[in-house]
């Protein structure tokens, strides 16, 4: 059987997207949770822990953008006119959020300025993105293969559920990044977050999943139709699973435990769209076989991808070696 | 929010802007990361504190300079869909793969050795640490090499077919690649942002010794920056020559646009020096040319004729203004780089390099000049290049998405004063950055940052009360 090079390259871009989602999310997250640890001392713990790994981290988000652009020129030729407004203001937010890192060093009555805008950027993306997932979800116009939609079809009640469910479970994900990497009042602080976020997450969760099926029939027969009925099944058990990975680590103070359980929500989920979506790229409008870009292009940018990806997931993991371990002043962290 | 113009002009006017801040930042860092892993090495060879010093003194500058880069590089690399999403289907399947090889070869490598480079040293060792000095510095230079293809090929485009959606299908990689402008583009821009780094470096060191000449590590990155000017400035005059060149045999529209030359001189061209494009009557008004020279310069020979603009189509003619001026503006700031350059020798042989408080003043002048010249170089080629994005087959008029000028005009606007706001404060911080001293004896409050214990320090350095005491009459 020859290889399917548009499936192959959808699963490469979902992993992309994935990888930023669970990579990103932990370190917007922090931000978001800003305002529940107004001490600097706290702050500055908190921007430490990701400092070394957020660049890598939003780097998926250039793969997961560009590959779209190499590989599907026309969802990304489509997608993005469509979700012009909340796209600008997502990449407003990391501009924020990027150049806070650095600056909040750089001044010490301005500081507070950087912090807010740490915050405010790092809520703006995650909450975009969040918007941006769920009008994929809910469908865009395409007429001719180009975007045929208005600019406010991206902002309905269902896209502010995602985007409100997007930045909760990325506030989740901070937590149990910072219960895993800091010690003493500020760890409680966090896992305390994470079990508030982490029951609104689950709920929101709840929310769009019982929703999106109504949505669109493909959905529905896709969830509820035999036989695929019988292998989706397996999400919702999984993601209970999860809830309760995530429950028991919080409340028996382990420290991996509960991040990790955080990231199998996110992975469970996004697998759930995937289900959703198949065999569409973008749903009821562009199947992955059609959107797809000339062969040699795919073939040409897979040749170094399949050698590259895991050289890159390489040296990622031991960057996040080389900063293992709970960061802690007291102890002296270097 | 349209401003009574066309979706088409404010998309243009918003990719001008934020590619031009995007291109700030890496022309900067290209130069210094390889300025840190120079740095690096010489302190592990000679143990000379004095090189440590510098290391991390200009590491600071880098870490802050470089966020700023990756913040508006990920804008660029959505506003092709979002602002040109016609030209991204169209061109998509070819430029795409290597802005995607860009960011498998280049954006990882940058991203995951950055945090061991800034902040490892004391976990890593030195020697892991010097690789990841060496790999950032590599990382920018894959960067620039991809991106630079990509742009070069939508100057000189070759390697493909056209299908009947009228879409650009890739047949030949390696055409696309090397495609004719690639190689002198890409020579010409990293050597433009060694220079560019260079005379920053060279205008805060001369900044220090104006202030104290007997500094050492002010010495020293003077000493440094002014080889850089005299061995690289002839480099690149030489490079901007050759890519000049390329682009009339390639663009030669692009090349009349430049010169100033509405008509065609079938006996020899002359150079204008000066003069001011009158595009409504097709002259350049108070023009002091030279006669000849400019066919000199491009045929080498006096008499060999030269096209004008009137030899192309009217729809295929770029805007004189703007490259007539950029290119001027370019040029003659690589003279006067040269000047700088040959001036240092000079110093350096009468043995008052250290001591020529004119010198001294001069690279201080010529301190931002890199960047002006990298933005007018850019201007030159990119308006030079329209009325087409793919050169002779793709108008920038076809490119533009469907999105309706009030959104274009909202999210320029939001752009713009975000843009002012957020790289005015890091412009800001940096000439902070500038301003402290590089002294061995104590550490700057500002050397301070995430982790910035790691370096000369070892121990949590980085509590409260270190950077709030000394700090309020710096803000
Ligand atoms: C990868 C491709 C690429 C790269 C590296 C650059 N550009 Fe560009 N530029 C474009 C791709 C492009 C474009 C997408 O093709 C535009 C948009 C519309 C057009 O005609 O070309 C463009 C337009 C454009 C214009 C408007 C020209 C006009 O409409 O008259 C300016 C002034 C610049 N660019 C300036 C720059 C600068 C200062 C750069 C320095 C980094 C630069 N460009 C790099
Ligand atoms: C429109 C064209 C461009 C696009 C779409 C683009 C895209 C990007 C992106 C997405 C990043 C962030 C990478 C990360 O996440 O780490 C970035 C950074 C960078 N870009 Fe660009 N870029 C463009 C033009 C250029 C040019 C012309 C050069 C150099 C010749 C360049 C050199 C760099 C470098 C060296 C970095 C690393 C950050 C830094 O050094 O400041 N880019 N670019
Ligand atoms: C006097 C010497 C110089 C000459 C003759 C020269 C020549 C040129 C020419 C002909 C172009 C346009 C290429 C095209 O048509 O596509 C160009 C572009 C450019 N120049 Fe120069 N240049 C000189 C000095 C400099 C200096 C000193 C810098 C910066 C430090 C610089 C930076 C650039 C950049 C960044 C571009 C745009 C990228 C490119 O097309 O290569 N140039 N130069």
């Amino acid at each position: 059987m020859a290889i399917d090079l548009p499936t192959v390259w959808a699963g490469i871009i979902a992993f992309a997207v994935l990888a930023y989602v669970v990579l990103d999310g932990f370190d917007l997250g922090v931000g978001i949770l800003f305002p529940f640890f107004p001490e600097r001392q706290n702050r500055d713990l908190m921007t430490n822990s990701i400092a070394p790994v957020w660049d890598g981290n939003e780097t998926w988000l250039v793969l997961g953008g560009g590959g779209l652009m190499a590989v599907f020129p026309v969802v990304y030729a489509t997608v993005l006119p469509a979700l012009y407004m909340p796209i600008i203001m997502m990449l407003l937010g990391l501009v924020f959020r990027g150049v806070a890192f650095e600056f909040r060093w750089r001044t010490a009555r301005g500081s507070i300025y950087w912090d807010v805008g740490f915050w405010l950027g790092s809520t703006i993306a995650a909450f975009t993105q969040g918007l941006a997932v769920g009008a994929l979800v809910q469908g865009i116009t395409i007429v001719d293969n180009a975007y045929a939609g208005g600019w406010w079809d991206w902002l309905t009640p269902f896209t502010i559920i995602t985007g409100l469910a997007v930045t909760i479970g990325y506030a989740l994900l901070g937590a149990t990044w910072l219960n895993l990497k800091t010690t003493g009042e500020l760890q409680a602080r966090s896992r305390r977050l994470a079990m508030a976020t982490g029951v609104i997450t689950l709920g929101l969760i709840g929310v769009v999943s019982l929703w999106s099926p109504f949505i669109n029939e493909n959905y529905f027969n896709r969830w509820f139709g035999w036989p695929t009925a019988f292998f989706s099944a397996f999400v919702p058990v999984m993601l209970a699973g999860c809830a309760f990975a995530l429950w028991h680590g919080l409340t028996t103070d382990k420290h991996l435990q509960p991040f990790l359980a955080a990231l199998g929500l996110f992975v469970l989920s996004f697998v759930g769209l995937g289900i959703s979506f198949y065999p569409y790229i973008v749903p009821g409008a562009l199947t992955i076989a059609e959107a797809a870009a000339p062969e040699s292009s795919l073939i040409f940018l897979l040749v170094g991808a399949s050698v590259l990806i895991p050289v890159i997931l390489a040296y990622t993991g031991y960057a996040y070696w080389v900063f293992r371990g709970k960061i802690d002043p007291d102890e002296g962290y270097h | 929010m349209d401003f009574g113009q066309s979706a088409e002009l404010l998309a243009r006017i918003q990719f001008a802007f934020t590619v031009s801040f995007h291109f700030i930042f890496p022309a900067f860092s290209i130069g210094t990361a390889s300025y840190l892993a120079v740095l690096n090495g010489l302190w592990l060879w000679k143990r000379d504190p004095a090189y440590l010093k510098l290391f991390e003194y200009w590491k600071t500058i880098f870490a802050v300079t470089f966020g700023m880069g990756v913040v508006s590089g990920i804008v660029m690399s959505y506003q092709f869909g979002t602002n040109w999403s016609v030209f991204s289907e169209r061109a998509g399947a070819v430029i795409g793969p290597l802005m995607g090889y860009e960011v498998l070869t280049a954006f990882f490598l940058e991203a995951g050795f950055l945090g061991i480079a800034l902040f490892g040293r004391k976990r890593v060792g030195d020697t892991l640490h010097m690789v990841a000095v060496v790999v950032v510095a590599v990382g920018t230079l894959i960067s620039a090499t991809w991106i630079l293809s990509v742009n070069s090929w939508m100057h000189t485009p070759q390697g493909f077919s056209i299908d009947a959606n009228g879409n650009f299908v890739p047949e030949d990689w390696w055409a696309i690649v090397f495609n004719p402008s690639f190689p002198y583009r890409l020579v010409h821009t990293v050597l433009a942002a060694f220079l560019t780094t260079a005379f920053a470096v060279g205008a805060v060191g001369a900044w220090h010794l104006l202030k104290d000449r007997t500094n050492r590590q002010a010495r020293i990155m003077f000493s440094m920056a002014m080889w850089m000017a005299a061995i690289v400035t002839p480099m690149q005059i030489l490079a901007g020559d050759m890519h000049g060149l390329n682009t009339l045999e390639y663009q030669p529209a692009k090349i009349a646009a430049m010169e100033g030359h509405y008509e065609s001189h079938p006996e020899g061209a002359p150079l204008i020096l000066f003069g001011i494009p009158n595009e409504d009557e097709q002259r350049i008004d108070y023009a002091i040319e030279i006669p000849k020279l400019s066919s000199l310069i491009l045929k080498h020979d006096l008499n060999a004729p030269l096209d004008g603009l009137d030899a192309f189509p009217e729809d295929a003619r770029p805007p004189v203004t703007i490259p007539f001026f950029a290119f001027r503006i370019m040029v003659g700031i690589g003279f006067a780089m040269l000047f700088v350059g040959l001036w240092s020798l000079w110093a350096r042989w009468r043995k008052n390099i250290y001591t020529n408080t004119w010198l001294h003043k001069a690279a201080l002048v010529m301190g931002p000049s890199g960047f002006v010249a990298v933005l007018a170089g850019w201007f030159t080629t990119e308006v030079g290049r329209q009325p087409f994005t793919v050169y002779g087959l793709m108008r920038t008029s076809e490119s533009l998405s469907p999105v309706e000028a009030p959104a274009v005009g909202a999210s320029l606007v939001a752009f713009v004063v975000v843009y002012f706001l957020v790289f005015g404060a890091g412009v800001f911080y940096l000439f902070r950055l500038f301003r402290r001293p590089p002294i061995l004896e104590e550490d700057h409050e500002l050397d301070k940052g995430p982790h910035r214990a790691a370096g000369i320090n070892p121990g949590p350095a980085q509590e409260d009360t270190i950077r709030e005491g000394a700090h309020h009459h710096g803000d």
